[in-house]
């Protein structure tokens, strides 16, 4: 866990919960436009997104994550090899999934791949676990989406027997059994740190909860607020199966620009394209002017705006929700590297600080 | 009148709905495919006031069951559990996103219009299927509000599709009847209106510029 030791915070409830703030920056390595609009390689836009990662240890980010996606507008379906690529250039920012698509994946080869980066790594790589909103990749490894449940379900549970360490007896229907079988490599540092992504199902929570992984709420849409019954069912579900307390995390979409303007000019055009080109098959509707307005306001998900606008924004969500740890989905297909550079300089100089200052200063105040 | 709904599901859309018929002030029973203790925490934290049920027990005294699984748990789903009730059918067949089912892949029909056909012995409405349900909760306006969305109620009876109507209005949307389950087609996936938040009046012009 990350060991910068401030700020806890409290939850809806008032509870002092003991966990630092953690803030993260997420890519799905969109891919970025060239100053003549026309879009850069799958390599070129990889190795962007390592430059990324880079930066974003050198203005003080404290999380890199790469979400899997197996799409032309998203070519990132090896994330931890990246992340292998950007720990080789840091030393201190954490890396991890966000998220690994557990149910088409094997739970045995996840916990390799991301042991092994906690190897390379000095033990700073952590993984973000989930079903897959986007499904591109049931049929590409030829998995049946009538089995979406079943598949998760028993792949988390086998996860959650790997990541103990040592020997491990699994028996399902989704993969072939283990008998007392070794994984390697071992962890140096004992269990590393798993989370579960959740979007809206209240079984998920309670999932996450009986198999003691943290909980990262996907808000990629509507009120942030109408998420906060899911952190009080994440704690009484902890309760219930006798586990300490856990951390909760916040991942969402945004852009950072110098001003609010520039940063809706910069990301409605990209958003509109984006959303309206996977509406089909995600059941988004189609952005209007008028829900992009709210979805940046104060009262929607996105942080869209200036530094000041998006850490008033994230401070506000992070104690409606007592949730500790923010991570920005950043870029948008289209938008160029350069911006996104500047999105992660002034998200880490100026919008992390002031979400800093902002709990510190309530945290006098209670 | 409608005064008690049960709610088959506890997934994504089911709590949802559970929660803004309570709000409306009815009462509420849930389900989900195991046990009322499984779910129990669930009800307690997220739907308030609902009561948590085995699916048998929880349509029992139903004045309108809700069905809320995932479509291809539909395909094993018993009739006999809701044989002589209102059935409201708030999903969707969507193979971009959920995978092929063979059992609704003749486009002749909706998907409604199979379900209805396999619960032979309950009323089927189609409704609330067509706005996200993140959308479902934050989107309810009172009547008379100009922000007020619509949703669609698509039926063969017609006493049904009214009782169901009044619910609809109740729990803060403007209702639009469709005048048969086939007439549905145009709330479903890739149609007109389908995850879009729309006034009546664009609601209706929706729905005519493409039946035109």
């Amino acid at each position: 866990m990350a060991t910068q030791a401030s700020d806890p915070i409290r939850d809806s409830e008032g509870e002092a919960r003991k966990f630092s703030l953690v803030f993260g920056l997420d890519t799905f390595g969109d891919v970025t436009h060239d100053a003549d609009e026309r879009p850069l390689s799958h390599a070129q836009t990889i190795r962007n997104v390592v430059e990324e990662g880079v930066f974003a240890e050198q203005v003080g980010v404290d999380f890199f994550g790469i979400g899997e996606h197996h799409t032309d507008d998203f070519p990132m379906p090896a994330a931890d090899v990246v992340l292998a690529a950007i720990a080789a250039r840091t030393t201190r920012i954490r890396v991890g999934s966000a998220v690994t698509v557990l149910s088409s994946d094997d739970p045995v080869r996840v916990f390799q791949r991301y042991s092994t980066l906690n190897a390379v790594s000095n033990g700073r790589a952590e993984v973000i676990l989930g079903r897959g909103s986007s499904i591109d990749s049931f049929p590409l490894f030829g998995y049946d989406l009538a089995d979406y449940e079943d598949l998760f379900e028993e792949k988390v549970n086998l996860f959650a027997e790997l990541r103990k360490g040592g020997p491990v007896t699994w028996k399902g229907r989704t993969r072939a059994s283990l008998s007392n079988q070794d994984v390697v490599p071992h962890t140096e540092f004992g269990p590393f740190p798993a989370w579960i992504g959740v979007g809206g199902s209240p079984e998920s929570v309670v999932r996450a909860a009986h198999y003691g992984f943290a909980l990262m709420l996907a808000i990629i849409g509507g009120s942030p607020s109408r998420f906060a019954p899911f952190a009080r069912l994440f704690h009484m579900a902890l309760d219930k199966f006798g586990r300490p307390p856990l951390p909760i995390g916040v991942h969402s979409p945004g852009h950072v620009a110098e001003t609010d303007e520039k940063a809706r000019e910069e990301f409605w055009p990209r958003y509109l394209q984006i959303i309206t080109r996977v509406a089909e098959t995600r059941g988004f509707a189609i952005p209007t002017k008028e829900s992009f307005t709210f979805e940046v306001g104060p009262r929607g998900a996105l942080y869209v705006g200036s530094p000041e606008t998006v850490a008033q924004k994230i401070a506000a969500n992070l104690i409606a929700l007592g949730a500790n740890r923010f991570d920005l989905k950043y870029g948008m297909g289209g938008l160029s590297h350069e911006s996104l550079m500047r999105n992660i300089e002034l998200y880490g100089t100026q919008v992390i600080p002031r979400v800093h200052a902002l709990l510190a200063s309530r945290k006098e105040v209670a | 009148m409608t005064e008690r709904i049960a709610v088959l599901g506890a997934g994504h859309v089911g709590p949802v709905i559970a929660r803004i018929a309570l709000d409306a002030g009815f009462r509420v029973t849930i389900a989900a495919s195991d046990s009322p203790e499984k779910i129990a925490l669930i009800t307690q934290v997220v739907i308030p006031g609902a009561e948590a049920r085995w699916a048998s027990d929880a349509v029992e005294d139903a004045d309108i069951v809700v069905l809320a699984i995932p479509l291809h748990t539909f395909v094993s789903f018993d009739p006999g559990l809701v044989a002589g009730k209102l059935v409201v059918d708030a999903m969707n067949y969507w193979p971009a996103a959920d995978g092929v089912l063979d059992m609704f892949q003749d486009r002749r029909y909706t998907s409604s219009e199979v379900v209805q056909r396999r619960l032979t012995r309950s009323t089927v409405v189609k409704t609330l299927n067509h706005i996200g349900y993140h959308d479902l909760e934050d989107a309810r306006r009172h009547a008379g509000s100009p922000e007020r969305s619509a949703i669609g109620v698509a039926g063969d009876d017609l006493a049904a599709a009214k009782a169901v109507e009044e619910v609809i209005q109740r729990i803060g949307y403007d209702a639009v009847r469709l005048d048969s389950l086939s007439a549905g087609r145009l709330l479903e996936p890739g149609g007109p209106v389908f995850g879009a938040l729309l006034r009546r009046p664009e609601f209706e012009l929706a729905l005519s510029v493409k039946a035109a």
